[in-house]
């Protein structure tokens, strides 16, 4: 029998929220995130809707206890006090110590700083704080320094599904036996680079995006972090606090089909939903919720889609995007969804897909439209594609309160 | 554990026929690989539109698939701490230049995760993707990762590769920050050159890792481990010692080192103390002088503790101490960047 991994703490900000509560109460008032932007400095302002996390970084930084002086990128900020409410939940601070590691996604890095003194960087003479974060591994780094990590750490990008990858690689990282628990999520600050980046792909709504919806028209993306704790079953049973959810199954395939699209059979996406039912030993007809990936683009969704039908069949459980919410936080998104599905077992409820109106006329299902609570949901798929078709799944298992 | 049953490089000396009797030697700001021959795996069309980097990742990618006899590896990581930096360079360029309607291909480029779904692609591979970017454990990380499919069973043959590129803006920058040379310099005379730091470099280097020896089997992997300090310091004689032990070995039982000497005054010293401390009889290599130092410069280090196995001989060109001519027969790989990120890699001759 592999070990059982547990999650034990949970920690999140993003476009609807500062902290977990806030997320359960945007969740269940769906209330979304989107708006006009506020805090990047783009020509994008008043154009293209986004999901900001509603904070200056000069509060970020007061959030964190970090000086403002000291050169932290917002991706970090928001970092920290993801993985640092997560670490408190788990009251990791006062517990038995035991072998931790991070593992942490992100693609951008320090860029928001990066693209600010890039020319100052070329030019300068003088030495400039700023040039030793832009990488991946800063925020991580960072993250660990806070938290009083010392062992393990590492960065993945893998696009749109890295968070879910920073998952994934943590717990089979316990399953091997290399570690007892891991703090494994991502995080993504807006940035102009990845803004312009998207926008020259022509994948941006005007609007707030609609996934699954006929006229759904791209994109919109968003910020933010989220962590969670995971931990061996020995780890677990010791001294947690709470038995969260359980880790049950993961999957990851490649599509291997093109750069930026997905493929019209959704093969990559199939994989790896089937081999995430097949590490938790379950057949399509236990999930009780998929918590799709849903990015809103004519591509993504449909690819999406199709796989959905070629797995389930005629028995499709309820399906919902949330990026409606949070936007699409990239890096962070397949952590931000972990935890939004953790949340779903937790509540017995599932999340709406808001902004749907018409159905796609490819597919044979539609999206959950209004917030559905007391219903039974026992496991949860959470999907996350990325560029390059890079495609991870996740099955959280609800815990049976002992 | 695992056999590295492949290997594809690419750096600034041409291995392609086996190690060369005498090393091309460059006064330079950062030692460039020679361009690949990438025409074997890719096709014209697509090569135009990829970047150099992308380029030199599936070629070293298909050398190693094609130097183990395998078609499709059951999982594809790729470990890089900058991924396209020239592409990345491009879109920040493109935008400060104030223009709003911008190329898409930099920003797809510079994406992290290019490198390991284009290999993907131009193999049709739908198994295991993934890409680590943490600094000098990316290609750790990766390594790991491939032996860790091989141990759960998931993968029967791995690809795991390390791959970075240098640009001069870049290299213009992280100069700046005390990363690399003031200075032009000579990748031979290199470890006599005693000023601040590193010469830069660049590099691919994919592994085929095995459940099974074959054939083409170069050594077997023992174990790897990273070490992560918060201020420049080497690692304690306790952690060498259990690293080693908890696979069944002391240190006297090495008798070749590779270490990670990059010509930086203010850290060589590490590997001094490294090598005299608890290794004293082995015999100690080198292998920046073909790749320069950048953050998956290890995968090289890896390369050459693995070929030497396999050929059971040391190259004199990389020899710093001890005895070319007895084979050996366990060899610890020693990698360290400015002291903060350390990492292990112990080889068995089969």
């Amino acid at each position: 029998m592999p070990v059982r991994v547990f999650v034990t703490g949970l920690g999140i900000i993003s476009g609807i929220g500062k902290d977990l509560n806030e997320h359960v109460t945007s969740l269940y008032h769906s209330r979304p995130g989107i708006s006009d932007i506020r805090f990047l400095d783009t020509h994008l302002k008043g154009e293209i809707p986004v999901s900001e996390v509603k904070c200056s970084d000069e509060e970020l930084f007061g959030m964190t206890g970090v000086s403002s002086h000291e050169a932290y990128s917002r991706n970090s900020l928001l970092g920290i006090i993801a993985a640092r409410e997560a670490w408190d939940h788990a009251k990791l601070g006062t517990r038995k110590k035991r072998r931790t590691g991070l593992i942490s996604a992100t693609t951008v890095g320090g860029m928001d700083q990066c693209e600010k003194y890039y020319q100052e960087f070329l030019k300068g003479d003088s030495y400039n704080d700023f040039i030793e974060i832009y990488d991946c591994a800063d925020s991580t780094e960072k993250i660990a320094r806070q938290l009083g990590i010392t062992g393990f750490r590492t960065t993945i990008s893998t696009a749109c599904s890295s968070a879910a990858n920073a998952i994934l690689f943590g717990a089979r990282l316990i399953r091997d036996g290399y570690l007892d628990r891991v703090v494994a999520g991502g995080t993504e600050s807006l940035t102009i680079f990845h803004m312009n980046g998207f926008n020259a792909l022509k994948i941006l709504d005007k609007q707030p995006c609609r996934p699954f919806d006929a006229n759904r028209s791209g994109i919109t993306l968003g910020e933010g972090a989220a962590y969670i704790i995971i931990e061996s079953e020995e780890a677990a049973r010791e001294d947690a606090p709470e038995f969260i959810a359980e880790l049950a199954g993961y999957g990851n395939a490649c599509e291997a089909f093109h750069q930026t699209a997905s493929s019209p059979d959704g093969q990559g996406a199939w994989l790896a939903m089937k081999k995430a039912l097949e590490t938790a030993g379950i057949e399509p007809g236990q999930i009780d919720y998929i918590n799709a990936h849903g990015t809103g683009t004519d591509n993504n969704d449909l690819s999406e889609g199709i796989a959905i039908q070629r797995l389930f069949g005629e028995h499709i459980p309820p399906v919902s995007s949330t990026k409606p919410f949070t936007g699409h936080t990239t890096s962070a998104a397949g952590s931000t969804e972990a935890i939004l599905s953790i949340l779903s077992l937790k509540h017995q409820m599932i999340w709406p897909n808001l902004n749907f109106r018409d159905p796609m006329p490819e597919l044979s299902f539609t999206p959950v439209k209004e917030l559905i609570t007391d219903v039974p949901v026992n496991y949860v798929m959470s999907n996350s594609f990325g560029f390059g078709g890079n495609d991870t799944s996740l099955i959280f298992k609800k815990v049976k309160q002992e | 554990m695992a056999y590295i049953n492949g290997i594809g490089v690419i750096s600034s000396q041409d291995l392609s026929r086996g190690f060369p009797e005498t090393l091309q030697e460059y006064r330079v700001d950062f030692l460039p690989c020679l361009p690949p021959d990438y025409k074997r795996f890719i096709n014209p069309i697509a090569a135009r539109r990829m970047s150099r980097l992308i380029r030199m990742g599936i070629t070293s990618a298909r050398l190693a698939l094609a130097d183990a006899g395998v078609e499709m590896p059951e999982a594809i990581i790729t470990g890089t701490g900058l991924g396209s930096v020239e592409e990345t360079e491009k879109l920040l360029m493109d935008m400060d230049s104030g223009n709003t309607l911008l190329n898409p291909t930099p920003f797809i480029q510079s994406t992290y995760n290019t490198i390991s779904s284009q290999i993907a692609i131009n193999l049709k591979c739908h198994h295991y993707n993934s890409t680590y970017v943490h600094r000098s454990f990316s290609f750790e990380s990766a390594f790991m990762d491939a032996l860790m499919q091989i141990g759960e069973g998931m993968a029967d043959n791995a690809l795991a590769g390390g791959i970075d590129e240098m640009t001069m803006m870049h290299l213009d920058i992280m100069r700046k920050v005390g990363h690399w040379k003031q200075a032009p310099a000579s990748n031979i005379t290199l470890l006599q050159d005693s000023t601040p730091g590193a010469l830069a470099g660049e590099g691919a280097a994919f592994f085929v890792l095995g459940k099974e020896p074959s054939a083409s089997t170069y050594c077997k992997v023992e174990g790897i481990d990273m070490f992560h300090r918060d201020s420049p310091e080497g690692l304690g004689e306790q952690e060498i010692r259990s690293f080693l032990q908890s696979r069944g070995y002391r240190p006297d039982d090495i008798d070749l080192l590779v270490l990670g000497y990059n010509g930086d005054s203010c850290f060589d010293g590490i590997y001094d103390r490294f090598a005299g401390d608890l290794f004293s009889s082995a015999t100690t290599t080198w292998f920046k002088h073909l790749s320069g130092e950048y953050y998956t410069a290890s995968a090289m280090g890896l390369w050459l503790g693995a070929f030497m196995l396999k050929n059971g001989r040391i190259p004199s060109a990389v020899l710093l101490r001890g005895d070319a001519a007895t084979p050996a027969h366990r060899v610890l790989v020693y990698n360290q960047y400015r002291g903060e990120y350390h990492s292990l890699f112990l080889l068995s001759a089969i």
